[in-house]
């Protein structure tokens, strides 16, 4: 187990170290220049050039890649040129409102779509699967941005119970950060309810069909725990691998959900320093995806133990 | 049923916790701004960005202002003297002016600020060009020296875009003007809450109590200063239009900066939001010229399309509501002290028929024109496509690019022929008060590439006038020379004029105290 923990970590680093370089070269060939996005709409062309010097862009390409990974070998992401901040402190500033949206919309997510799964797959065929299954699609179908304005105008405008937009830190309590994270979780959820709805019910369904699934039922045991000791448990590998892609998603950013609902969050920060080609930012975000996407699939694999005894790493 | 009773006390918790929190949210005192765009840069002389200089007029003070009509009058300034010959002017500061530091204001902080504005500005390097020193004789009082008479001491230091002459204490003022100030001090209404800064989040600033405010009531960037608020909350995170007008219906944030001309019927009809008139000018949409390139190096080809451009077509695409925009023939913007319309006829009592003739008179050789087209910049987006129809019509060929407006800036930075990614056109929009003068209006500097803006247009003649009017101190003899350079400019067409409009503000009721500041200013408002 150690060992297998030892060379996953080790296989990151040439993962983290592919997505540096190409991160790299694919913002200094895209057209855009920074230096005259800081100087405004009335700089002069030299005015411009003195920037691009200061920031060190008049250097050949090569040059600023040997600069940028000596910094980030001594775990320096460098200093935003848009918000003249070091990366690491905008990431800090943006991580928490991400990862609380990530939490309470997977936590919403998977309280409600793994036992309507479960549901599904026990009624198969009937009208409460052909409901939930109905849903579903409904959740892929319908992009977030139309859901959000729908709930919007729904909840808040015309109900008048949740905040349109914003968001409280958790330093400021849990009552405001739950009042303004609810309905941009329950946007977001509906596609992961969706998602995990259906993965649920696929397995579950292929594990009902098992022998000891009948034996289980067959000694006399209540079907809630046949359902939940049997059919879940054996079925949990495929719902917790969609649950991990999931959170490593809302993690990645979510772009569209944190602009409609005005959440300062990474997915919004990646966005601003793109568009305001802020190389720096933009590298450090990228690669910070990078390790949660491969961390999470370290741990869904990991969990695979815990779940399925059968596996032994 | 333990699972539903347990569900609902919880359910019921979380609610009161809610609940609980929303007085929480109801702050009177606290005025909570949409602005237009995101406040990046802290520095309002190091960029030319809008959203820095607003931030610049939140929290620093000018020594003079420019009133709603375009006059400039006394701001941190009580009073000043020129000599006959207009070579030495003393100045001396009101009483009572203090920086956030706790430190008074000085003419020794005044001189810094200015020599560190010279270094960046237009305008300011065009003063400085005449300034042979400056000396603070007494900590209230602060004279230049010039080397030579000009008619634009006070019209540059009280010009309200952009850059501004805000004045900072020295020890920050002398920082190296290529470089970003480190401190946020200065003497104006607001203290910059540096430690509650949230780029891309927000942005806050809390009521200077010891400010002194002029008596005067206010008027654009002059008279008094008063703040009504504790605190203005400025929100950089709510980008989205539906989302800020959604908000603002419900009361959540007290104004919208810039509402989207397709919302504005919509917000009109809402009986709980008002639309404040806050400008008597607007702004201008123009379309600008790489003079460098063919075939808009031939000044008879860029009259052609001059006359193609009918600028109601423009303001009919972009911005729709026909009380919101007026065609108008003055590149120094209607109803300004210099705004003239000598030489407009070209373009203002032009027609197809006529543009027409124009191209095949010009000698055009069909050179695809390169537009560059912002495709995420809603505020001008639609123009790139119109100038594409008029400039088809007109006989030219067209190549309309879109990129987002960051390439756009990057790329008309570029010199380098259409063809080998540079440019023909790109199309914008100017705040009044860039524009309306002489002097400041940067399409009027026409040195060819050592022009201080993209287009780098090419006229000696122009170039003299524009010394001249620097030169010139009687208020006729400025006014004559604006209108011939006027003139020369549809001459030689620098750019083209695309009509003026108004953008709309929106805010909620309970807010009052508007008044004319033709920009986004936030003192003497109340909430109730």
């Amino acid at each position: 187990m150690l060992s297998f923990l030892f060379r996953r970590l080790l296989a990151t680093l040439p993962v983290l170290g592919v997505v540096a370089v190409l991160v790299f070269l694919m913002l200094r060939l895209t057209p855009g220049d920074p230096a005259a996005v800081l100087a405004g709409d009335q700089a002069t062309t030299e005015q411009i050039a003195m920037i691009r010097a200061n920031l060190g862009l008049d250097r050949s390409i090569p040059e600023q890649f040997v600069i940028w990974l000596g910094h980030l070998l001594q775990g320096d992401l460098g200093q935003s040129y848009y918000y003249k901040l070091p990366v690491t402190e905008l990431i800090a500033q943006r991580l928490e409102p991400t990862l609380s949206l990530a939490v309470v919309t997977i936590t919403l997510a998977v309280l409600i779509a793994v036992p309507l799964g479960v549901v599904a797959a026990w009624r198969f065929g009937g009208w409460l699967d052909r409901g939930v299954m109905a849903f579903s699609v409904m959740g892929f179908s319908v992009p977030v941005f139309v859901s959000a304005y729908l709930l919007i105008w729904l909840v808040s405008l015309k109900l008048g119970w949740l905040p349109v937009q914003g968001y409280k830190r958790l330093s400021e309590g849990l009552g405001p950060w739950l009042y303004h994270l609810t309905l941009p979780a329950i946007t977001l959820s509906l596609i992961y309810i969706a998602l995990i709805a259906r993965v649920t019910r696929a397995s579950v369904l292929e594990t009902l069909g098992e022998d000891y699934i009948r034996t289980a039922r067959a000694k006399g045991l209540p079907e809630v725990l046949v359902l939940r000791r049997h059919a879940l448990a054996n079925a949990a590998v495929p719902i917790i691998t969609v649950i991990g892609i999931g959170v490593a998603l809302l993690i990645g950013g979510v772009v569209v959900t944190e602009s409609v609902y005005a959440i300062p969050g990474l997915g919004r920060l990646t966005v601003d320093a793109v568009l305001a080609r802020d190389f720096p930012t933009v590298q450090g975000v990228i690669l910070l995806f990078s390790f949660v996407y491969v961390l999470v699939n370290l741990l869904v694999d990991l969990s695979y133990v815990f779940f399925d005894p059968r596996i032994r790493y | 049923m333990k699972f539903a009773r347990r569900t609902l006390v919880s359910a019921a918790v979380w609610a009161a916790a809610a609940a609980a929190s929303v007085p929480a949210f109801a702050q009177n005192n606290v005025l909570r701004i949409v602005p237009h765009s995101n406040l990046a840069v802290l520095d309002p002389i190091w960029t030319t960005a809008y959203m820095s200089r607003n931030h610049g007029y939140m929290i620093y003070d000018t020594l003079f202002g420019t009133d709603e009509n375009g006059k400039v009058k006394p701001q941190m300034v009580e009073s000043w003297t020129e000599s006959p010959d207009k070579r030495l002017w003393t100045f001396k500061l009101r009483k009572g002016l203090e920086f956030h530091d706790g430190k008074p204001v000085t003419g020794e902080d005044v001189i810094a600020s200015l020599q560190r504005w010279g270094k960046r500005d237009a305008m300011g390097s065009a003063l400085a060009q005449f300034v042979l020193r400056m000396d603070s004789p007494t900590p209230d009082t602060f004279r230049i020296f010039l080397g030579e008479a000009n008619g634009f001491m006070i019209e540059a230091l009280g010009k309200p875009s952009s850059s501004v002459p805000f004045i900072m204490p020295k020890r920050i003022a002398d920082t190296d003007p290529f470089k970003q100030i480190e401190e946020h001090i200065g003497s104006g209404p607001y203290v910059f809450k540096r430690d509650e800064f949230k780029p891309g989040d927000k942005a806050v600033y809390t009521k200077f109590a010891k400010y002194v405010p002029r008596s005067e009531p206010p008027s654009g960037t002059t008279g008094g200063k008063r703040v009504y608020v504790d605190r203005v909350e400025w929100n950089l995170a709510l980008r989205d239009a539906q989302a800020q007008v959604n908000a603002l219906k419900k009361g959540e944030v007290d104004i919208l900066e810039q509402l989207p001309f397709d919302f504005y019927e919509q917000v009109k009809a809402d009986t709980s939001i008002q639309i404040p008139k806050y400008s008597n000018f607007g702004l201008q949409y123009m379309a600008r010229f790489n003079h460098l390139h063919k075939p808009f190096d031939n000044p008879k080809v860029r009259q052609a399309v001059a006359a193609a451009f009918s600028q109601d077509a423009f303001l009919r695409a972009q911005v729709g509501v026909k009380e919101l925009y007026k065609p108008c023939g003055s590149f120094f913007i209607c109803g300004t002290p210099y705004g003239s319309t000598a030489g407009s006829d070209l373009q203002m009592k032009s027609n197809m028929k006529k543009a027409q003739d124009l191209v095949k008179a010009s000698g055009y050789d069909g050179t695809p024109i390169v537009i560059l087209k912002p495709t995420d910049l809603a505020s001008i987006q639609k123009l790139p496509d119109v100038a594409a129809q008029l400039l088809r019509q007109a006989g030219f060929k067209v190549d309309l690019q879109a990129m987002d407006w960051q390439t756009l800036v990057g790329r008309r930075a570029k010199k380098d022929a259409p063809d080998k990614g540079g440019w023909h056109m790109f199309l914008t929009a100017w705040q009044a008060f860039d524009v309306w003068s002489p002097i400041a209006n940067p399409t009027t500097d026409t040195r060819g590439e050592k022009s201080v803006w993209f287009g780098w247009a090419s006229d000696d003649k122009l170039g003299e006038m524009r010394n001249q009017f620097m030169r010139a101190t009687d208020d006729g003899v400025k006014k004559k020379l604006a209108d011939q350079m006027h003139a020369r400019m549809f001459e030689i067409g620098t750019h083209v004029n695309l009509g003026e409009f108004q953008q709309p503000m929106a805010a909620t009721k309970n807010v009052s105290g508007f008044f004319v500041t033709n920009g986004n200013l936030y003192w003497n408002l109340k909430k109730n």
